[in-house]
């Protein structure tokens, strides 16, 4: 029998927010070596933030990503808030999770329409897939939209809303602002059912992971807040979150990669709807079973029904908050500053956002660690990468390498949030 | 054959080309002006050049990016830079007043991976650039805009003004004589219409400075409006943070602080 070995390269990864390649080597079908290679520069967040006033790492740190910044934000307010003592009134909470559910539509309507379906169509951009689906695209940028629109009401914009600030906000909107997105998000729901019953009518490749799943949980589907879940037993304190989240650095990369207990783990949108089925509304439930999912989803290509089936309900829990929704007394409570450790997390559309600040005497940050959920699933990514080699070995390169990528993109990792955490590998082809 | 427009990405977090995708209601519209020739983050087909228009994110802040911007000046008939990375290094660019080493060690276990400058440039320290859109991120009112005069071949409308004068405009109650509270926006190029001081918050200079700000003028009123000295640094030291730390500079020589 003859040796055969086979080279996968992919020199700038596509339709991923950020900047990736991708390398396999492949010997007789056995996966030698899998890496995702960021190379996007580093910009050295946790650096700067040292002795900054202890009021600015909303601001700053929502400069990570324009695809998320509503989870830095709440990410960094949460940690925050928590090392100054500070509870905020449950009418600026609610209002924190309608900005936060803006985001959610937007940033999964975003992936859906424009960065993953073109994979199941075989189209290499959204504007090819409207040339023969251009009904459907424009129900992705209605909805898309609609949740643009609702973080434009509550934030002031969409990308780095200006209105967020520790303890709530600079200033809120009254009940009849409110109205006219309240319409829109009812149209929105008929298109966010539409998508479900879309993309469920995809083909999608075999795969069951095994990854212990990571996720938050609340009484309601978890997104602005929580309690940390996990598949293989009980969950932990945010406080505990770096005791059991852990960078290490492996064999075959230079990038880190973060451990849970030492293993790798899966956190986005496959592991929320997992841990937190029973959360959902009765209408998602009912749309996803629609589209064919059971009360777990483990197969990361099916990725985009379950993001479709959260628009769903981010949708109706928008409209929920709206229909409840009294101006609240008062759009901020103080948060002093106060020396200490604050821990903060929530549910960013790609999965748990982590942040600690260390608060000094003089009320600046002493020390910041934010640990992005694209760095939490790189390993997960890589092992995906490794199974599909050997599934899909068949292909010539070209769709193989095609294939890989669409195994990347299942995760539809926010590689500029995670470079202050993975280490530069420039190779650019 | 329609113009051609390609969008790159240098070091940033993808807000400002995310604005590009964000114009949910002229996107096919746009994608039928134009051919859509390199977009990365949003398309597999990516065409060689020459491009009639490149849009630039990001600083520059590798030496492989060194090159690659002059590659793409180089491709490009209009290179348009957007948004604070492109315009003014961005937040990035806080490295340049500290230990780009010390930095590397704070967040990397292995900071000798790192294949970093020293200094986060933007696009003009590399290359010509036609047109710059402030802002970050920027606005996607004034991208269309520059985006439909570069198709018809005006000059796109970029004011030079500032987030106060928009504000006076738009009717806005002044945060800072009604309030006291301390505001950037008579120092801060126009383009945002004046967000901050409608949602009843000052100005944090996100588009960077205006052509002349009167920072002599500036400082005294944020001072009174009770900022520290710290605080006055922090403010202007965030994603235009060079751009504002030349005009205090020049300031400085011109008689001192």
């Amino acid at each position: 029998m003859t040796r055969s070995s086979r080279t996968l390269r992919v020199g700038a990864l596509t339709r991923v927010e950020g900047e990736g390649a991708l390398h396999v080597e492949l010997r007789d079908g056995i996966p030698e070596l899998v890496e995702l290679n960021i190379y996007e520069p580093p910009r050295f967040f946790e650096a700067f933030l040292r002795g900054r006033a202890y009021t600015e790492p909303p601001d700053l740190t929502a400069r990570i990503c324009g695809i998320c910044p509503v989870a830095y934000q709440v990410s960094a307010c949460n940690a925050i808030e928590s090392a100054c003592g500070a509870t905020l009134d449950a009418d600026l909470l609610a209002l924190r999770r309608l900005l936060y559910c803006g985001e959610w539509i937007h940033s999964h309507a975003l992936h859906i329409y424009l960065l993953h379906a073109p994979d199941f169509l075989g189209a290499p951009d959204v504007i090819a897939v409207a040339r023969e689906h251009r009904e459907a695209v424009l129900r992705g940028l209605a909805l898309k939209k609609a949740g643009n629109r609702l973080m434009e009401l509550i934030g002031g914009r969409s990308i780095h809303p200006i209105n967020v600030r520790l303890g709530g906000f600079y200033s809120t909107p009254t009940r009849a602002e409110l109205a006219p997105i309240a319409e829109e998000l009812r149209r929105a729901l008929d298109d966010a059912l539409a998508t479900v019953a879309w993309v469920a009518g995809f083909d999608f490749p075999e795969l069951t992971v095994e990854h212990e799943l990571l996720a938050l949980s609340a009484e309601r589907y978890a997104i602005e807040d929580g309690v940390i879940a996990r598949s293989d037993g009980p969950g932990f304190a945010v406080a505990e979150f770096s005791e059991h989240v852990r960078e290490t650095q492996v064999p075959h990369s230079t990038a880190l990669h973060a451990t849970l207990d030492g293993r790798r783990h899966l956190t986005g949108p496959l592991a929320r709807y997992t841990l937190n089925y029973d959360a959902l509304s009765p209408l998602a439930r009912e749309a996803a079973t629609s589209a064919g999912l059971g009360r777990e989803c483990r197969n990361p290509f099916r990725s985009i029904i379950v993001r479709a089936v959260e628009v769903v309900y981010a949708v109706e829990e928008a409209l929920r908050i709206i229909e409840s929704y009294q101006r609240p007394v008062r759009p901020f409570v103080d948060v002093e500053a106060r020396p200490g450790v604050g821990h903060g997390v929530s549910e960013a559309p790609r999965g748990l956002l982590y942040h600690r600040y260390r608060i000094d005497d003089d009320g600046l940050i002493a020390e910041a660690d934010i640990v992005p959920p694209t760095a939490q699933n790189q390993a997960a990514i890589e092992d995906d990468l490794a199974r599909v080699v050997v599934a899909a070995g068949g292909l010539d390169n070209a769709a193989l390498t095609a294939m890989c990528e669409r195994a990347i993109r299942n995760y539809d990792p926010c590689i500029s949030c995670s470079t202050h955490f993975l280490t530069l590998t420039v190779n650019r082809r | 054959m329609p113009p051609s427009l390609a969008v790159w990405k240098f070091a940033s977090c993808d807000g400002c080309q995310l604005t590009v995708l964000d114009c949910e209601d002229e996107l096919l519209t746009l994608a039928e002006q134009v051919r859509i020739a390199a977009f990365p983050e949003a398309s597999s087909a990516v065409v060689a050049g020459p491009y009639d228009v490149s849009l630039v994110e990001g600083s520059i802040t590798t030496p492989v990016d060194e090159r690659r911007i002059k590659e793409i000046r180089a491709q490009s008939g209009v290179l348009v830079a957007i948004g604070a990375c492109a315009t003014a290094g961005g937040i990035q660019a806080l490295r340049n007043f500290a230990d780009v080493a010390e930095f590397a060690s704070v967040v990397y276990a292995r900071p000798d991976y790192i294949h970093t400058l020293a200094t986060s440039t933007p696009a003009s320290a590399h290359v010509r650039v036609d047109y710059e859109l402030r802002g970050c991120p920027i606005d996607r009112g004034q991208l269309l805009d520059t985006l439909a005069a570069l198709l018809v071949g005006r000059k796109p409308r970029l004011p030079a003004a500032t987030v106060c004068t928009e504000c006076k405009r738009a009717g806005v109650t002044c945060v800072t004589v009604a309030e006291g509270i301390a505001c950037l926006g008579p120092v801060t190029h126009a383009g945002c219409g004046a967000l901050c001081p409608r949602h009843h918050r000052g100005c944090y200079g996100c588009f960077g400075p205006m052509a002349t700000p009167q920072m002599p003028a500036m400082i005294p009123l944020l001072h009174r409006d009770g900022m520290s000295g710290d605080d006055v640094d922090r403010v202007f030291g965030t994603f235009n943070v060079t751009a504002f730390d030349e005009e205090r500079a020049s300031d400085d020589e011109r008689g001192g602080r």
